[in-house]
């Protein structure tokens, strides 16, 4: 890991924040590592879960906001329900996620236009039309054969659907996404 | 007797996990459970939305809430455990107040949550329970060795889900020795199988689910039993690319307890779907088949020895 000048990166804000939005007290967090042990994530991150903790603890927004493990953290819950102090990390993970977002970061673009593109779809016809959300992703990503070889498993077994499945409340799923992001304008 | 439930499908079950809804659907009533299925239901979202923002993602959920809450039922169940998280955490978050208020302001509406949430799985597991379920199978799965595998969140983080144990969940595995199954040790029960991760880092579904293949030939199972969709997937339908990743050679069926229950019941094909699983049980049922007539051959000499 690098070393870190505390004083000169410190900010307290970013501490603060993680904990208002998290609802979680970060300074229980004494290291143990037990939620690294048990994240089947790790050898896949760039920073380990448990000095993910550390790093926020030590106010370092821009390394923490913009590492990699954020986008694959796949909220499996492992963390959490192995914290000797109790912390939801994963909650945590879930809200550098929604920061790391704000601030415009995207080490995993792959990933967030895969999401992005499920939302969209969900924004679109009330419910999820996996075939659209893959027609997205490509769109989004130039990622044309992506998974082309599971096609010849799925089409005979009828496993996709060439329709979406747009429902009569569509609308106020719709005025959801709209309330959201006028509110996260103001 | 049984109460009846709103029932919560979940998209995948449009289309992917179309044999879990069916089966799901056709060994309720075979149990005598009412299903009702909430009115014009929409997304929860799934992980997108709670990696975007807990209030969207809560919103999402409790409009589903809300329309159950229109029907008169004892509660809400789903079989997805995606949906389940989703349905459960808003459930769970709003019972603050504060953070209820935010929600029905994106939702536009006011929601009462009072219904209590679970999966199918809970509900067959508690409501009904195994003995009741055993007193219904006309065809033991006798002979078939099954690694039970429940997927990360079922039952995580025990606080919210409220169900099973946490680190060893039993539920599917006394539901699948109720079907007179044989029920191997398997330890990762609870392990992430890679999640939605397939189409973005397909290598993280390739060693994440294939550790769970090797796992569960290890300790000699026919095949794995799931409760979750997504796994079901990643095990099933990319069980060819995971064996060209890993140099496996894995040929092992991944079924929905569902599918499982539905067939001890005797319930037909049409209800089950078994066709629509990628790596075919015909041989497994084979080798099953093969060890009851066996059995019942050295009973009846047996039999016939004594008498
Ligand atoms: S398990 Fe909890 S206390 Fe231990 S390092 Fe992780 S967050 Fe900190
Ligand atoms: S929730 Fe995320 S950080 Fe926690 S163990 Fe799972 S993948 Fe790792």
């Amino acid at each position: 890991m690098n070393t870190i000048s505390l004083d000169a990166s410190h900010d307290a804000d970013f501490v603060r924040q993680v904990e208002a939005e998290s609802g979680q007290n970060l300074s229980l967090c004494y290291q143990c590592g037990n939620c690294t042990a048990g994240c089947p994530y790790t050898s896949f991150y760039d920073i380990p879960v448990s000095q993910i903790m550390r790093l926020v603890q030590a106010g370092q927004r821009d390394t923490v906001l913009s590492c990699k493990s954020l986008w694959l953290c796949a909220t499996c819950e492992s963390c959490t329900t192995r914290c000797p102090n109790n912390i939801d990390v994963a909650r945590i993970m879930d809200v550098l996620r929604h920061m790391a977002r704000r601030a415009g970061h995207a080490p995993e673009p792959a990933i967030k236009a895969f999401w992005d593109s499920f939302l969209d779809s969900v924004k679109k016809h009330g419910r999820v039309f996996e075939m659209g959300v893959v027609a997205g992703y490509m769109l989004k990503t130039g990622r044309v054969l992506t998974d082309a070889d599971l096609a010849k498993d799925m089409l005979p077994k009828g496993k996709l659907s060439f329709r979406p499945h747009p429902i009569v409340g569509r609308q106020s799923v719709i005025e959801i996404f709209k309330r959201y992001h006028e509110e996260r304008k103001s | 007797m049984s109460a009846t439930y709103a029932y919560y499908p979940g998209c995948s079950g449009l289309g992917t996990s179309a044999e879990y809804d069916r089966s799901t659907r056709a060994i309720c009533k075979a149990l005598g459970v009412g299903l009702v299925d909430i009115p014009d239901w929409s997304c929860c979202g799934s992980t997108p939305a709670h990696t975007v923002d807990h209030v969207l993602s809560c919103a999402l959920s409790a409009r589903n809430i809300a329309q159950a809450e229109t029907l008169d039922v004892a509660g809400i169940v789903t079989p997805c455990p995606s949906c389940l998280t989703n349905l459960k955490t808003a459930s769970h978050r709003m019972r603050d107040d504060a953070f209820k208020g935010k929600v029905e302001s994106l939702l536009g509406h006011p929601v009462e949550n009072r219904l209590p949430v679970m999966s199918v799985l809970q509900l067959l597991a508690e409501a009904i329970g195994p003995d009741r379920v055993a007193g219904k199978v006309v065809r033991p799965l006798t002979g078939l060795r099954l690694a039970p595998y429940y997927g990360c969140i079922m039952n995580r983080p025990p606080e919210v889900m409220e169900f099973d144990d946490c680190e060893n969940p039993v539920a599917m595995d006394r539901l699948m020795a109720a079907l007179g199954a044989e029920v191997a040790p398997f330890a990762l029960k609870v392990e992430c199988c890679g999640a939605s991760f397939g189409v973005a880092r397909r290598d993280v579904v390739m060693k994440l689910s294939g550790k769970l293949l090797d796992a569960a030939e290890d300790v000699g199972a026919h095949a794995m039993v799931t409760a979750c969709p997504l796994c079901q997937m990643n095990l099933d339908l990319r069980q060819g690319q995971i064996n060209a990743a890993n140099n496996a050679r894995h040929d092992m069926p991944v079924f929905y307890y569902t599918q499982l229950i539905g067939k001890a019941l005797g319930l037909g094909d049409e209800s089950l779907m078994l066709d629509k699983l990628v790596v075919s049980p015909a041989r497994v049922f084979h080798t099953m088949e093969e060890a009851q007539r066996a059995a019942f051959q050295r009973a009846e000499s047996q039999g016939a020895s004594v008498a």
